[in-house]
């Protein structure tokens, strides 16, 4: 029994490890700042698991193939630990553990322990159930006032106020488009329940939690096509609660935001369907 | 009594732990071990004491949650309204103050054996717990007549649930006390009867108490703290 | 005095001669733990066919069943499960599970039975409180059921409705959407909000505080217990390693429902009485403005909610640790490696549970800069979780071991455990939860170790001490085909949620079709869902062998039929109503003497006198390693 359940062990490990390795299901590709970051810090993270991981499990196995029950054996050892075994593994995997901690903070303090770049460009993005709005402020760069009594889901679906002027040329619209290598800060609003923004290839997340305003900012780096979905339960239709984010040169998108409101919405359409999905 | 002093060691045994690989005897538990194996008693008073101080932090946990919850709605929010004061608040809270004090001195009636002003002193602390109880009903009244209900603002949210929670603990302490009064009058037969009698008092006492800190905190947190 | 008085050596409480007061009622800690470990095997029950139902919803959408279609007409309308129908599966299998069964069987259960006998008590501290710890909860698990059917039935749903429109029932659910985190505004809204938001959320949350209760009345028995009622010699060093994985469980269930409990009462507050604790001002809810609620803050209730779920977390697997520890110990003839380690890991583990429940917020607009502290006390846990894992394996070393069903079970503990641990270490880093935070990653991680690795160390259990719980073994050959399956089938389900996670893949979707990204999933989401299936299926062997054991399984041959050492193992089976008929037993040494050079056998109970120990040569047994190395 004991050699079997090794073998057993050690094919689950072999295994575990083949599908990490093997990359057939890996991160889809980074497009911010950020993101290849994320991946080199987790590439390290996953390496230390990994021969954790393998050492403990090949102990493990190695443990229950040589100490298994036999007639001729002597009885086991008698020991009641060893001091010095403690302390060492108690250092060792304190002083690991510790610094991965530490290394694991370096992008999370890029992100939120420093504010937006200067010359960042400011979006809004209020969830609602199972909907995307994303404002832009248009010519004037300024967003205009909002107020729930506005709101009208079809028409107004963030409320602006028909009193301030700054917000007559604000763009509202499902698709999020941001300028490639241009930072951007975003602020993320929610108008009913908890959402959380998420695009994969942003290696970005962050919960829209309603009657909080939270800024974040990242910087996109590829232009492209990518999908933005909901990654916090936030009533039935939470798997459909789908849009796109548009990384565009920057030529183009500074083209767009000069435009109006109406011209805004068919030109960024235009440009949604010139683009593709990347192929995964 | 030699009991409740022995008892209270017992308590502070168990609490202090001790004991592991200074010998196979006198590991720091009465010279055994623990446990109340070595007077062949199967009762010991210490089990209610130990049993009411678990329970008082648990009840502590629930309270620091509730005002750490009160803390950060105060702070995250610009609707906070402060109640006006009830004045018979400060009657509820002077009611539970001397509360603590006649059943104190019915606790050390009963440890110096005199049965009579043990149940005397008991009866008078039923009777202001009762007094406290309707005193902080009368509060509710009283902010009810204001028109300050409970989803009035959340200060006023806070109150009724504050002394809502508190109240249902000290209606438990009624319970107990009313149970200290039918049931631990009377002398017990035996020493493990007796031992239980006087356990059973100094647990309730203890609980009374808190239950006074308690208010007296809920109190200060709720129109005293800024 | 006292000497004179008591040596009538009289039980606390008589044994009880009805039906009634013996087994349903009854305050005998060890009818109670079996009841615990009954209402447990229930409800896993109810939380697999759930489990079943979502692979089935993922893998083949719109597939037809008719049972469905019978018991939940509108939830399920032709058989076809809804995407709310699968939120609601979602939430209860969470609850389900998390409360009423890794809560349940390894503390109210095992620990009920065996911790007053294992420090030689003849009951818990207060029998009564015990029953009543035990019929709340069960109340706590009926509200719970009636939450499945109050939304999943019209008819039931009617009734509620009556009530008033929060209580308005019957929208198509079995049960609220709202994950078993349950977070507000969704969770407080009301059926404004959507399905299942009604009586289902109302009636989930009332048998979540009832349950708080349940379990702090356990929790405040079995401190006391331990702390109070302790057999002579039995210091606390010498206890089993169970005894102090219970005792920490309880210490972490005392100072968490309260919490939770209190977080609940303002939740109810805010869906009943109008308050505004979590829901904000300025809402908009399914095209309407919600003008009467201002000022909450829905991320107060993550940090109620997170500071009890974290302990959580702690209370569902150190009683499997604990398992884990003496059965390894005694079915490698050895000594436990490092006890006082493992003692003060349990602890380090238990007590830096309570510093670490931001790591579930870092995503949620909390402060970054405590993420940050959050984040390295998390890395923390991670070094006494490894010292428990290096002891395991010590143990092990030069041992002689037996490979008996619960030893492969222990063994799987200590191998899932190391599987599902150690991405604690990923999930712990703020900068990786931008991408794993809420994907199926974490489900991997949180399956593995506090699902599986629990339920394997509460196997263990049940195959260990059911000789000593019902006087006749369970079958050594179906015990072990159950674990062959069990161990590879668990890995095969979880260990490809890794790789979900790593294509991005979001929890709580109840269809994965939406996405491209999620396209390359779907080989991975059938092989999951083929392998749960046998999986579940193969646990009906597991019942069969619980089930006929207690009546027709091989009769134990002595008191202590796996040569164990501990103080349940020197009394009857099934033990007798105050277990050491009272006699109390003295302890003399240590929980783990296995393998003493010079002693006639491999192991010396105990309760074996010294004088039997020193003549055989023995030194030193109370130390528990305090000496260190011996060999």
């Amino acid at each position: 029994m004991g050699r079997i359940l090794a073998i057993a062990i050690w094919v689950i490990t072999v295994a575990s490890l083949w599908m990490f390795l093997s990359h057939r299901w890996w991160f889809p590709e980074a497009i911010s700042e950020h993101g290849p970051s994320v991946d080199r810090q987790f590439v390290i993270t996953i390496i230390v698991c990994g021969i954790a991981f393998a050492a403990a499990q090949i102990g493990l196995g190695w443990a229950v193939w040589k100490y298994r029950d036999s007639a001729d054996k002597q009885r086991a050892t008698y020991s009641h630990g060893n001091n010095r075994l403690e302390v060492v593994w108690t250092v060792v995997t304190a002083v690991v553990f510790i610094s991965l901690a530490v290394m694991g903070q370096r992008v999370w303090a890029s992100l939120h322990l420093h504010s937006a770049p200067a010359g960042s460009y400011q979006i809004e993005v209020t969830a609602q159930q199972f909907a995307w709005n994303v404002r832009y402020p248009g010519k004037d760069n300024i967003f205009g006032k909002t107020d729930v009594q506005y709101i009208d889901d079809s028409t107004n679906p963030v409320g602006l106020t028909d009193t301030d002027a700054n917000g007559k040329d604000d763009v509202v619209g499902p698709t999020l488009v941001v300028p490639e290598n241009r930072p951007v800060e975003i602020v993320l609003k929610s108008k009913d329940v908890t959402h959380s923004f998420w695009v994969p290839q942003l290696r970005f997340k962050q919960d829209l939690v309603p009657g909080m305003a939270i800024h974040v900012h990242f910087t996109a780096t590829k232009v492209g096509k990518y999908e933005l979905a909901c990654a916090e339960l936030c009533g039935m239709n939470h798997f459909k609660m789908k849009s796109y984010m548009l990384v565009l040169p920057q030529s183009d998108f500074d083209a767009l935001v000069q435009l109006g409101p109406a011209d805004f919405q068919t030109k960024k359409n235009q440009l949604l369907d010139s683009y593709q999905l990347p192929q995964y | 009594m030699a009991a409740t002093a022995t008892s209270t060691n017992q308590v502070v045994d168990a609490v202090i732990g001790g004991g592991g690989s200074r010998g196979r005897n006198g590991n720091g538990f009465r010279k055994n071990g623990g446990g109340h194996g070595d007077d062949g008693l199967h009762y010991s008073p210490a089990r209610y004491r130990l049993g009411i101080w678990v329970a008082i932090a648990s009840i502590v946990m629930l309270f620091t949650a509730l005002t750490s919850a009160y803390i950060v709605r105060m702070a995250s929010s610009n609707d906070w309204t402060p109640l006006r004061m009830p004045k018979v608040l400060w009657l509820s809270t002077a009611v539970i103050l001397i509360s603590s004090v006649t059943i104190e001195i019915s606790k050390r009636s009963l440890q110096r054996a005199k049965d009579s002003q043990y149940g005397m002193w008991l009866t008078l602390t039923a009777m202001l717990g009762v007094v406290f109880v309707s005193s902080q009903y009368a509060a509710w009244r009283n902010l009810a007549r204001q028109g300050v209900y409970v989803a009035t603002n959340p200060h006023s949210s806070f109150f009724y649930l504050f002394t809502a929670v508190h109240g249902l603990h000290v209606l438990g302490g009624l319970l107990a006390l009313a149970y200290l009064l039918l049931r631990t009058r009377k002398r017990r037969e035996t020493v493990e009867g007796e031992l239980r009698r006087v356990g059973a008092a100094e647990a309730a006492t203890v609980y009374w108490h808190f239950l006074d800190g308690l208010w007296i905190c809920l109190f200060l947190l709720l129109f005293f703290w800024k | 005095m006292a000497e004179a008085a008591t040596h009538g050596e009289v039980h606390r409480h008589p044994a009880p001669t009805s039906f009634i007061r013996k087994y349903i009622f009854s305050i005998d800690h060890k009818i109670i733990g079996i009841q615990y470990i009954l209402l447990a095997l229930t409800s896993v029950i109810i939380g697999m066919i759930m489990s079943v139902l979502m692979r089935i919803n993922l893998s083949w959408p719109g597939s037809h069943i008719k049972i469905l279609e019978t018991l939940f007409p509108q939830g399920a309308p032709g058989g076809v499960m809804t995407a709310e129908f699968y939120l609601s599966l979602v939430t209860m299998h969470g609850t389900m599970m998390v409360f009423f069964v890794l809560t349940t069987a390894p503390q109210g259960g095992f620990g009920n039975y065996f911790l007053p006998i294992q420090i030689g008590a003849d009951d818990m501290a207060f029998p009564v409180l015990n029953m009543l710890s035990f019929w709340v909860t069960f109340v706590g698990f009926l509200v719970l059921c009636l939450a499945i059917f109050a939304e999943g039935n019209a008819t039931v749903g009617g009734w509620f409705s009556a009530l008033g429109p929060a209580w308005a029932g019957g929208s198509g659910t079995v049960g609220p959407i709202g994950g078993w985190t349950g977070y507000p505004p969704l969770s407080a809204l009301g059926k404004v909000a959507g399905p299942g938001q009604g009586v289902g959320l109302n009636l989930w949350i009332i048998s979540i505080a009832i349950f708080c209760v349940g379990s702090l009345l356990g929790a405040l028995n079995f401190i006391t217990t331990l702390l109070n009622m302790r057999t002579r010699g039995m210091s606390l060093m010498r206890m089993p390693l169970t005894c102090w994985a219970w005792f920490t469980t309880a210490i972490l269930a005392l100072l968490s429902f309260p919490v939770l409990l209190g977080g609940g009462i303002l939740l109810l507050l805010d869906r009943l009485a109008g308050t505004s604790f979590f829901i904000p001002g300025g809402l908009y809810v399914s095209g309407a403005a919600v003008p009467q609620h201002t000022g909450g803050s829905p991320l107060l209730w993550q940090h109620l909610f997170w500071f009890f779920g974290h302990p959580e977390v702690y209370i569902a697997i150190l009683p499997g640790m604990g398992a884990t520890s003496h059965i390894l110990s005694t079915f490698a003839r050895k000594p436990i490696f490092g006890y006082r380690a493992m003692v003060f890991a349990i602890f380090a583990i238990g007590m830096l549970g309570f510093f670490v429940w931001g790591h579930h917020m870092f995503m949620s607009g909390m402060s970054p800069y405590s993420a940050v502290a959050f984040s390295i006390l998390t890395l923390s846990i991670g070094v006494p979780s490894a010292i428990k894992t290096f002891n395991w394996l010590g143990t092990l070393w030069g041992a002689k071991i037996r490979f008996t069903t619960p030893m492969l079970f222990a063994i799987g503990f200590v191998s899932l455990f190391v599987a599902g641990g150690i991405t604690g270490l990923v999930l712990g880093q703020t900068s990786l939860d931008f991408f794993f935070h809420d994907t199926y990653f974490v489900t991997a991680h949180f399956h593995l170790v506090m699902g599986v690795a629990s339920i394997f160390g509460m196997f263990a259990a049940t195959y260990f001490w059911f000789p000593k719980m019902f006087g006749r073994m369970m079958h050594e050959g179906l015990g072990k085909f159950h674990f062959w399956i069990t161990f590879i089938g668990v890995y095969a389900i979880f260990i490809p949620f890794h790789a979900m996670g790593m294509l991005g893949m979001p929890r709580r979707y109840s269809n994965f079709g939406e996405y491209e990204f999620l396209k390359n999933s779907h080989g991975l989401v059938l092989f999951v869902t083929v392998a749960a299936i046998i999986t579940v299926l193969v646990q009906i062997v597991f019942y069969f062998n619980f089930i006929w054991s207690i009546f027709k399984g091989k009769k134990v041959a002595n008191d202590n039929p796996w040569e164990a050492t501990t103080l349940e193992w020197t009394i009857p089976s099934p033990p007798p109503h105050d277990n050491f008929a009272g006699i109390m037993p003295t302890v003399y040494h240590g929980p783990y003497e296995f393998s003493v050079p010079g002693a006639p056998n491999d192991y010396i109970m105990q309760t074996e006198p010294e004088g039997a120990a020193v003549s055989a040569g023995l030194e030193e047994t109370s130390g528990n390693g305090g000496n260190g190395h011996k060999h």
